[in-house]
């Protein structure tokens, strides 16, 4: 468990668009890595290539090397599905599935995978639940359907869902943006508990959040107008925010661009 | 007394006069009176003029009245207004005509021994015999058509919304859309061409099938290629990341969330399919006795009873053809209700 991630060399592109270039990062296991930088500079890009969702996206495609422990996921015949078993995704805005009670969402990824075992998968409920710190809200209503949850218990829900699978590496795409301050800081509490086990990359837009949540952060910058964004700099959190080796950075974490 | 209602002592910018139900009755009744007025002194007849006469002066003098005393935005609304209502009102009375004119002619001769006896040495003008064996021919032949059209339009939709990208997909998708607009007498006569006259097999209720598969296709795989595509990628999404399979997506996200609109495509595709009598004409022939066997010699159906009482020269053929267009209604709505109860039951909680 808990893998770590080594980006080489990565261009991105959908289509004839050359959304990112030349990205060379490492992301340590058991630890929070986080990506800032203003919209449209391919954060989200870069996080949807190490579970090779990028390519769901018609005529998108990756060159470079993407490593999990220093096996790359984009060598021939390496199967998406199974990358995506090893690192888990959290998406922007909730997504339980609506067709599902809540406990059927929990092990949607264990369920669709055939594992059928009662006892085992009321277990993983259980724990997911727990470990999203959700358990105490939901479990008289494990039956209900995932959408007559909050906002915010429906992505905590969601964080349950992806940690049902026990991934190595869990992203997540601005987990906060779609929900109110408390139940951000929920999801925050529950990011900090859960480094312990799992690597974990997020994408957000809010610098308060990333010098709270984060150990490591990394800054993306478009080069230009209608050019290709890029990785400024990835490092200590506290070094970035307190002491950039790069102006670029330094002017947007103090506001003055962007 | 004026024709301002209420509110004009009250000035307030968000406050405006408006005409008052009083006035609006007056304007009805005015109306009519000015029609019924000019229907007798001028050369003027007939009820459908002078309800089509009555309906435009109203609007006309509604309109008037209101942009002299409410103002242009308001007259403006309830101009529209009258033309939405006017045009609704015109799309369902056909509809409710013929359901009440069936309704009316076919429960004069409906009862429990019609529906349950054949027309086997039953002579034209005998009061007695029935649709018996329309009814299971019909049953037999939709029902094939159904098994054989859904599984096969929604494998093709699946295709076109989760897997085509290239080339053949929009080619695919072109002849679908072409097919929609195929006369039903030539999906019959293809059948007839092809299983009867090539193949030299006989007429029966599984060639009445097939011609209707032909028919139900398209719509089908329309309906279900719309719903798929309307399913948020989000979805899919969320399930990719949770490392289950293409298929397993497809097959347990995406399906079941469209569902309810699958249904409701289908239950139209085979509305449509029931009530077709040209490709039953030359594949199904039609037969006054009963036979069960789909799959060998001709059978009757309920739309083809209908054709052939109808055009008997005697009035109780004809009476058991309206009887049998009033089974068909109901049976479609029977099938109709009972979809949709099943997509309630298996669709989108909340």
């Amino acid at each position: 468990m808990a893998k770590n991630v080594q980006m080489k060399d990565v261009d991105i592109y959908y289509g004839k668009f050359h959304a990112v270039q030349g990205v060379n990062l490492s992301v340590p296991p058991r630890a929070v890595t986080a990506f800032i930088g203003p919209s449209g500079c391919g954060k989200s890009t870069v996080l949807r290539t190490i579970n090779r969702m990028h390519e769901v996206i018609p005529g998108a495609r990756v060159e470079g090397r993407v490593e999990l422990d220093g096996e790359d996921i984009y060598r021939p015949g390496v199967d998406p599905v199974e990358v995506r078993r090893a690192v888990g995704m959290v998406f922007q805005r909730p997504n339980p599935f609506p067709t599902m009670s809540i406990r059927d969402n929990v092990v949607a990824g264990l369920k669709l995978q055939r594992v059928n075992d009662k006892a085992q998968l009321n277990e993983v409920t259980e724990r997911s639940l727990r470990a999203a710190n959700l358990w105490n809200e939901v479990k008289d209503r494990l039956g209900k359907p995932g959408g007559s949850l909050s906002g915010g218990q429906q992505q905590r829900l969601c964080i349950a869902r992806a940690i049902a699978v026990q991934p190595d590496v869990l992203l997540m795409d601005e987990p906060c943006s779609a929900l109110d301050p408390i139940s951000t800081l929920a999801i925050e509490d529950l990011i900090g508990k859960l480094k312990q086990d799992y690597t974990i990359v997020i994408v957000t837009h809010n610098m308060q959040q990333a010098a709270r949540v984060s150990d490591r952060t990394g800054f993306f910058n478009l080069l230009a107008v209608d050019k290709p964004g890029r990785l400024v700099e990835l490092d200590d959190t506290e070094k970035i925010f307190s002491n950039p080796t790069e102006k670029a950075t330094e002017d947007y974490i103090s506001g003055r661009f962007g | 007394m004026t024709l301002v209602g209420v509110a004009s002592t009250v000035s307030s910018a968000l406050i405006r006069t408006r005409l008052s139900a009083w006035s609006l009755t007056a304007i009805a009744v005015g109306t009519v009176a000015v029609t019924v007025v000019l229907f007798a002194a001028t050369p003027m007849q007939g009820r459908v003029a002078f309800l089509l006469f009555a309906a435009a002066l109203y609007v006309t003098a509604l309109t008037t009245v209101s942009a002299l005393v409410e103002g242009r935005r308001r007259a403006k609304d309830r101009l529209v207004t009258s033309i939405v209502v006017a045009c609704s009102g015109a799309a369902v009375l056909p509809l409710i005509a013929v359901l009440g004119f069936t309704i009316a002619k076919g429960t004069a001769v409906l009862s429990g021994s019609f529906l349950t006896h054949t027309m086997r040495g039953v002579a034209e003008q005998d009061a007695n015999g029935g649709i018996y064996q329309a009814i299971i021919g019909t049953l037999e032949q939709v029902g094939l058509a159904t098994l054989m059209a859904v599984p096969f339009g929604l494998l093709v939709a699946i295709y076109l919304v989760e897997y085509s990208s290239g080339r053949f997909g929009r080619f695919v998708s072109f002849f679908v859309d072409v097919m929609t607009g195929l006369p039903s007498i030539v999906a019959g006569l293809f059948i007839f061409a092809l299983w009867i006259l090539a193949l030299g097999q006989s007429f029966s209720g599984f060639a009445g099938s097939m011609a209707l598969t032909v028919l139900m296709l398209p719509t089908v795989v329309r309906s279900a290629e719309e719903m798929l595509k309307i399913v948020p990628d989000s979805l899919r999404e969320g399930s990719y990341a949770l490392g289950i399979q293409k298929w397993v997506t497809v097959v347990r996200i995406v399906l079941p969330s469209a569902l309810a609109g699958i249904v409701t495509g289908v239950m139209l595709a085979i509305a449509r399919v029931t009530g077709e009598t040209a490709p039953l004409l030359v594949t199904v022939f039609g037969n006054p006795a009963l036979n069960f066997n789909p799959f060998s010699g001709a059978q009757a159906s309920l739309p083809l009873f209908v054709f052939s009482e109808a055009g008997l020269p005697n009035e109780t053929a004809i009476n058991r053809a309206w009887a049998a267009a009033l089974v068909l209604i109901l049976v479609v709505l029977v099938l109709n209700v009972v979809a949709r109860v099943l997509a309630r039951l298996v669709s989108v909680r909340s």
